[in-house]
C-alpha cells in the first residue's frame, strides 16, 4: 500500500471502513467503503454519521466511482472522500473534479508526476463537485 | 465557422503537453500498457495490423481551407501522402509512429484541431448533418448545439471511463442525413407549437453486433436544459451499463434490457436531480456560439442558370449538387469514391485542392459526410463549372453520389487488427463492375455499405444493400444483407442466406440489382422495392 495523499486540513479517520451493508447495520460505524456496485444514494440518509467514504477502484477502467463521488458532494457531504485501489496519476485531476479530496493508491505515485497531474489544467470546461468556475460562466461574466 | 477564444486554445494546448508527459511515463516504464493504452486511445491513437492509427476529429464534420491544408501537411510529414475520411466524420491516419504523435497534435493545435476523445470509452467527437446551414429544410443550424455538447463532453470528469465508447449525432431537420437513430444519443432540434426550439432525445441506438434503432425517450427538452438532460443520460449509463462483457456494454444493451420506459424514468429522476446543481451553462453560451455559426453573406441576386452543354458537367450537376437555402446556391458533394478507388481516401494534393476550391467558392467551408465524400457547403450555381473543372482534372469529380458506386467501407483487414475479411477491395470490384456495365445510372439511389466485421464500423446493417466480412474456417467470406436504412425511414438490414467468396459476393450484388429493375414500379428505389416484395424474390435470384 502507498502513502495516502490527503487534500484536506481535518484530522484522518483511524478506524477501518466498513462495507456498505455492514455500515447500514451497525448504526455507530463512521467510514465507509463504496464497491463499484453499491448505490452510493443508500448512504444519503445517514450522512450526518459520516467522516469517510472510501470509494474503490478494484480496476481504473471502471468509472462507476467518479459518479458516486459526485453524488455524495451533491447530496452535502462534506466529510473525507478517498479513491482507493487501483488509481493512477491520470485520472488523479478528474477524481478530484469530481469531489475526491484523498488517495490512496496500490501503487505509489512519483510525487512531480502528482503534482504535474493537478496543475495540468488552466480551465475546465463544465461543472463538478469541485469549486472551480467552468470556461463558459467565465465568459459570460 | 466556430473559432477558439484563448480558454478553448488554452485547453488544447494542455492536451497536448498532457499526451507528451504521457508518452515520456511510458518511455520510462512508469506507465505499464494496459495504463497507457486508454490514455493513448483518448487521444485518437490505435494500433492496428501495421501500425498506429491517428484520429482526428473533425468537430460535426466542418472544417476551413487552414485547417484542410493543414490535415494535407499532416498526411504528407508524418504518413505516406493520403489520409482516410471516415463514417464519423472524421479523418484518419493510417502509418502513423507512435515518437511522431505528440508533434502531430502540436501541429493540429495551431490551426484549432485535435484528436481528443476520437477513440476509448468516453464521449467522442460529436457529429451532424453534413449539409447544416445550407440545408432548405432545417428548422436552424443544428452544429451549435453539437458545439456546446462539445465543449460539456470534452474532458468532462465523471464520464471518461464509460462503459464503453459513447456516440452523439445532432440534427434539425426531419430528413436524416446523420444516422441519428443509430447513435448512443441522437438529438433532434425541432420547433414545437409554440414555435420554441427543444430537443427531441433518441437514446439507445447503434450498430455494431446488436444493432439497435433508437427510441425517442423525450420529445422535448428545452433547449436552457439541454446539457443538463444529456448529464441525466449518461450518469444512469456509467452507473448501470453493464461492464461485465464487453459486446454488452453500449448504452443500446441498457436501454434495451431496462426497457426504454424505465431507463427514461430513471432519467428523468436524475435530472430533477442535476436541475438542482447547476450544470447547466449559461444560455448566452449557446447564444455567443450561434454567432459563429451565422450566414455566411449570399448574394441575393445570384443567378440560377447553369450551362448544361456538356453532358458530363450536367450528369455531375445532377449528381453531385444539392439544393440550398439561398437563390442560386447549391452544395456541391466530391466524391472520395472514384471507380476502383479506396472509398474515403484523398491524398494529400486533393485535400490542398479542395481547401483551395472551398475558400475561392464555398466561404472557405468544407464538411466531411459521414459517407467518406466532402461536401463544398455554399456554391454559387454560377461557379459550378469552374468547380467541376479542376475536380475532374484532380480525380475528384466522380458523378456518384448515393449511388452504388458511393460505397461506405471501413477500413478492414487491410488495416484493421479486428477484421475478419478485406472490405476495400470488395468496394474497389463492385464500383468497377457496376461503371463497366454502366448500370450505375439506372439503378438510381443505392446504398451500399460494407464492414470487415461485425463490429459493423462500415454500417452494414443500415446499408440498402450491406455486405458483412466473416471468417470461414480461415478464408474470407461475404454475408448478403438487404433493406436498411440510417435515413428518417431507418431500418436494419436482414441477412439474404448463405455467404460468397470475394468474387461471389460482387455477382450476388449484380444479382440483386436486376431483381431490383425486374421488380421496380415507378419512381421506387432499390429500398422500396425490397419493402414492397420482400426477401423472397431475391433470394430465389440469388440461391434459386
Ligand atoms: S468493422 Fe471490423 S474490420 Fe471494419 S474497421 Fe470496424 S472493427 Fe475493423
Amino acid at each position: 500500500m502507498a502513502e495516502l495523499l490527503r487534500y484536506r486540513d481535518d484530522e484522518t479517520v483511524d478506524h477501518p471502513a466498513v462495507t456498505v451493508d455492514a455500515f447500514l447495520d451497525q448504526s455507530n460505524a463512521s467510514a465507509v467503503r463504496i464497491e463499484p456496485g453499491d448505490d452510493a444514494r443508500d448512504l444519503l440518509p445517514h450522512l450526518e454519521r459520516v467522516a469517510l467514504v472510501e470509494v474503490n477502484f478494484p480496476a481504473f477502467g471502471d468509472g462507476r466511482g467518479y459518479s458516486s463521488a459526485r453524488i455524495l458532494r451533491e447530496a452535502g457531504y462534506d466529510g473525507e472522500l478517498r479513491a482507493v485501489g487501483d488509481v493512477l496519476v491520470d485520472q488523479l485531476a478528474y477524481m478530484r473534479r469530481c469531489g475526491f479530496d484523498a488517495f490512496e493508491p496500490d501503487q505509489q505515485l512519483d510525487k512531480g508526476d502528482v503534482q504535474a497531474a493537478f496543475d495540468r489544467w488552466p480551465e475546465v470546461y463544465q461543472p463538478a463537485a469541485d469549486d472551480r468556475t467552468p470556461i463558459w460562466t467565465k465568459r459570460h461574466s | 465557422m466556430y473559432k477558439y477564444d484563448q480558454y478553448d486554445q488554452a485547453m488544447v494546448d494542455a492536451r497536448v503537453e498532457e499526451f507528451r508527459d504521457q508518452a515520456r511515463r511510458r518511455l520510462e516504464g512508469k506507465l505499464t500498457e494496459a495504463q497507457f493504452t486508454p490514455l493513448r486511445l483518448k487521444n485518437g491513437l490505435y494500433l492496428q495490423l501495421h501500425a498506429y492509427m491517428l484520429r482526428v476529429a473533425i468537430p460535426y464534420g466542418t472544417l476551413d481551407s487552414r485547417q484542410m491544408h493543414a490535415l494535407a501537411d499532416i498526411a504528407d510529414r508524418y504518413d505516406r501522402g493520403y489520409g482516410h475520411f471516415t463514417t464519423r466524420q472524421n479523418i484518419q491516419y493510417n502509418w502513423i509512429k507512435l515518437e511522431d504523435a505528440a508533434d502531430i497534435l502540436a501541429d493540429l493545435s495551431k490551426v484549432e484541431m485535435h484528436a481528443i476523445q476520437t477513440s476509448g470509452n468516453c464521449i467522442r467527437n460529436i457529429s451532424s448533418d453534413h449539409f447544416a446551414g445550407a440545408a432548405a429544410d432545417e428548422v436552424v443550424d443544428p452544429r451549435p448545439y453539437a458545439e456546446l455538447l462539445r465543449q460539456w463532453s470534452s474532458f468532462h470528469p465523471e464520464f471518461n471511463y464509460l462503459p464503453r465508447k459513447f456516440k452523439i449525432a445532432v440534427i434539425a431537420s426531419d430528413t436524416d442525413r446523420a444516422a441519428m437513430r443509430l447513435h448512443d444519443i441522437g438529438i433532434q432540434i425541432v420547433q414545437n407549437d409554440a414555435g420554441e426550439l427543444g430537443a427531441a432525445f433518441y437514446v439507445g441506438g447503434g450498430m455494431g453486433r446488436t444493432p439497435m434503432i433508437a427510441p425517442c425517450i423525450n420529445d422535448f427538452v428545452p433547449l436552457d436544459r439541454l446539457v443538463t438532460y444529456a448529464e441525466a443520460c449518461l450518469r444512469v449509463y456509467n452507473r448501470y451499463g453493464r461492464r461485465d462483457n464487453k459486446y454488452k456494454a453500449r448504452i443500446k444493451i441498457l436501454v434495451h434490457e431496462l426497457g426504454a420506459e424505465e431507463y427514461t424514468r430513471q432519467v428523468e429522476e436524475e435530472f430533477a436531480h442535476l436541475l438542482e446543481q447547476g450544470v447547466e451553462p449559461p444560455f448566452a453560451e449557446l447564444e455567443r456560439i450561434r454567432t459563429f455559426f451565422e450566414d455566411p453573406l449570399f448574394e441575393a441576386d445570384a443567378s440560377s442558370d447553369i450551362d448544361r452543354s456538356d453532358p458530363d458537367f450536367a450528369l455531375w450537376v445532377d449528381r453531385n449538387t444539392v439544393a440550398h437555402k439561398a437563390d442560386g446556391y447549391v452544395s456541391a458533394v466530391i466524391s472520395l469514391k472514384p471507380v476502383g478507388g479506396i472509398p474515403g481516401d484523398a491524398t494529400a494534393e486533393q485535400m490542398r485542392l479542395m481547401a483551395d476550391l472551398a475558400k475561392d467558392y464555398s466561404f472557405d467551408e468544407l464538411r466531411v459526410m459521414h459517407t467518406q465524400n466532402i461536401v463544398l457547403p455554399h456554391v454559387r450555381k454560377a461557379d459550378l463549372h469552374a468547380l467541376w473543372t479542376a475536380l475532374d482534372e484532380a480525380g475528384l469529380g466522380a458523378p456518384n453520389l448515393d449511388t452504388v458506386e458511393d460505397i461506405i467501407a471501413c477500413p478492414g483487414l487491410d488495416y484493421c487488427s479486428l477484421a475478419n475479411a478485406r472490405s476495400i477491395p470488395v468496394a474497389q470490384r463492385i464500383s468497377e463492375r457496376f461503371a463497366k456495365t454502366g448500370k450505375t445510372e439506372t439503378l438510381g439511389q443505392l446504398k451500399l455499405k460494407i464492414s470487415g466485421c461485425i463490429n459493423a464500423c462500415g454500417h452494414h446493417h443500415a446499408g440498402h444493400i450491406g455486405i458483412l466480412g466473416v471468417d470461414r474456417k480461415g478464408v474470407e467470406n461475404y454475408q448478403l444483407l438487404l433493406g436498411g436504412s440510417e435515413a428518417e425511414d431507418v431500418s436494419l438490414a436482414k441477412i439474404t442466406g448463405p455467404g460468397f467468396d470475394e468474387h461471389g459476393i460482387v455477382d450476388a450484388v449484380e444479382t440483386v440489382t436486376t431483381v431490383y429493375e425486374r421488380e421496380r414500379e415507378d419512381g421506387e428505389r432499390f429500398l422500396d422495392t425490397y419493402r414492397r416484395i420482400g426477401m423472397n424474390p431475391f433470394k430465389e435470384a440469388l440461391y434459386g
